[in-house]
């Protein structure tokens, strides 16, 4: 039997107006129900914040643009997620390349038990990329990007572990952006980090938008107010608004998502 | 910690009680003048200490309630338009002063003629009751009542307007009372501008219930466009 060759297929060189989308996207976990059809357009070098009460369905949503939900017992999806007008759940999709343009960070920071210089050229090494001075360039230029290259220039060779929580966080960021994604996914990348690393890794973020397209899941309202240009606020399973995060925030259209914006529930 | 909705109604009832006590002031201050009352008139001035505590401390709680329960959507648009409300009473508060010290200060009485051609008392009534229909509409947050004090704002810019031309006439025939006419005149223009405090008032309680802003607009457009 021949074996169906895999595709890169997202091109990241076309200026799409909306980056991701979903059409009618339902997701199961054996018998659970966790999202009831959502139709969602992202737009490209925007910061989308997903917010929502806890079970609501946001992560899985989320993880559904890197295919990081295919790991999870029963899982099943129905409906359409397409990222530059590609559906990325196709067959002859390359789920490694999808990866690789569709970067991720996690609540808990999680660099590898590695150097630091190690952990950033970790994903161009597997690809097969070897010559030092273009490791070094990059690594340079991702540490550089997280404005932790100052911090961490002379110590390279030190473990990741040694560094300070939101350090190590930048760290993950900068990993994940040497090999070159055009999507950025952040599980509530601040929750674990003190204020002051957060407030660092918001203007990141903030910086970022210029050349990424960000989706960030947060618990932190206030967060989701500060960075992102887009709202969406899930419950049970649905999206109950999107909008431009200024109006989400000052004039909801929902009753649900005001009570929820201010406390009254969730 | 207070709890957001409990804290949020403190700061409710210290709004309402500010707009009572700035329409008394003026109600007092209303009294004093067409009675030649000074005791009065001295209670007014007296009271105005009161209005600026109370300014003081609206003031803070807003802050305090910003800062501890970072409201959005309605919650924040309420803190804010109550700072904006409790900035246009204090303004009130000070008008009803300002006519209290003139009366004070007055050895005769007006002239009942005078105030009668200028319409002091139509003025002083519309008054008063722009600030009674503002008080019913933000205690129960009815942006209907709010939308009727733009009408009788007219009435009070109306005699605002006439009373350059009749003072000017006047003038000219009795110019030894030129000091009751530029006093008459004065209070003319706080009304006025009372009268403008409170349409602010009803601005304010838009925003917060409609999320709609109608500062700088035309008053025509704004009461058509709810009609």
């Amino acid at each position: 039997m021949v074996k169906e060759k895999k595709e890169n297929i997202i091109d990241s060189n076309l200026q799409r107006k909306h980056k991701l989308r979903t059409k009618g996207v339902k997701v199961w976990y054996d018998d659970f129900m966790a999202i009831k059809g959502i139709d969602m357009n992202i737009k490209a070098n925007k910061v989308t914040a997903f917010i929502g009460p806890s079970g609501c369905g946001k992560s899985t949503f989320l993880r559904l643009f890197n295919r990081m939900n295919d790991y999870v017992d029963g899982f099943r999806l129905e409906g359409e997620v397409t990222i530059d007008g590609e559906n990325i759940y196709k067959k002859k999709v390359n789920v490694e390349q999808l990866r690789k343009q569709v970067g991720m960070v996690f609540q808990k920071p999680n660099p590898f038990p590695k150097s630091i210089f190690e952990n950033v050229a970790y994903g161009l090494k597997i690809q097969g990329l070897k010559d030092k001075k273009f490791l070094q360039e990059k690594v340079e230029r991702s540490l550089k990007r997280v404005a932790l290259w100052d911090e961490v220039k002379d110590d390279l060779n030190k473990s990741a572990l040694a560094l300070s929580g939101g350090q190590q966080q930048r760290l993950c960021i900068a990993r994940a952006l040497a090999v070159e994604p055009s999507i950025i996914l952040m599980d509530e990348p601040t929750s674990a980090l003190d204020p002051l690393s957060t407030s660092k890794i918001e203007e990141l973020i903030y910086e970022l938008k210029k050349d990424y397209t960000i989706v960030i899941v947060t618990h932190n309202m206030q967060q989701a107010s500060r960075v992102s240009d887009y709202t969406a606020f899930f419950y049970l399973g649905e999206l109950i608004e999107y909008d431009k995060t200024k109006k989400l925030f000052t004039n909801p259209e929902k009753k649900q998502t005001e009570n929820y914006i201010t406390g009254r529930f969730g | 910690m207070i709890s957001l909705d409990q804290q949020k109604e403190t700061l409710n009832q210290a709004g309402l009680e500010m707009l009572h006590l700035c329409s008394k002031q003026l109600d007092n201050a209303r009294e004093a003048f067409f009675t030649h009352d000074s005791d009065l008139a001295e209670e007014v001035v007296h009271t105005e200490n009161r209005v600026n505590a109370l300014d003081l401390k609206i003031d803070r709680d807003c802050e305090r309630f910003i800062a501890l329960h970072n409201p959005v959507a309605s919650d924040l648009r309420f803190v804010l338009a109550l700072r904006k409300i409790n900035f246009d009473l204090e303004r009130v508060g000070d008008h009803a002063y300002g006519i209290s010290k003139y009366i004070i200060e007055l050895n005769t009485p007006i002239d009942e003629e005078l105030l009668i051609k200028m319409r002091v008392h139509e003025m002083f009534d519309s008054a008063l009751s722009m600030l009674e229909d503002i008080t019913g509409a933000y205690d129960e947050v009815d942006t209907k009542k709010a939308r009727k004090v733009f009408k009788k704002d007219k009435i009070l810019n109306e005699i605002n307007m006439d009373s350059f031309r009749i003072i000017s006439e006047e003038v000219k025939k009795q110019p030894e009372l030129i000091n009751q006419f530029l006093i008459t005149f004065s209070i003319i223009k706080k009304l006025e501008r009372i009268g403008d405090l409170v349409t602010n008032i009803a601005e304010e309680i838009i925003f917060y219930r409609e999320a709609e802003v109608l500062k700088h607009r035309k008053k025509k457009k704004i009461n058509r466009s709810k009609e």
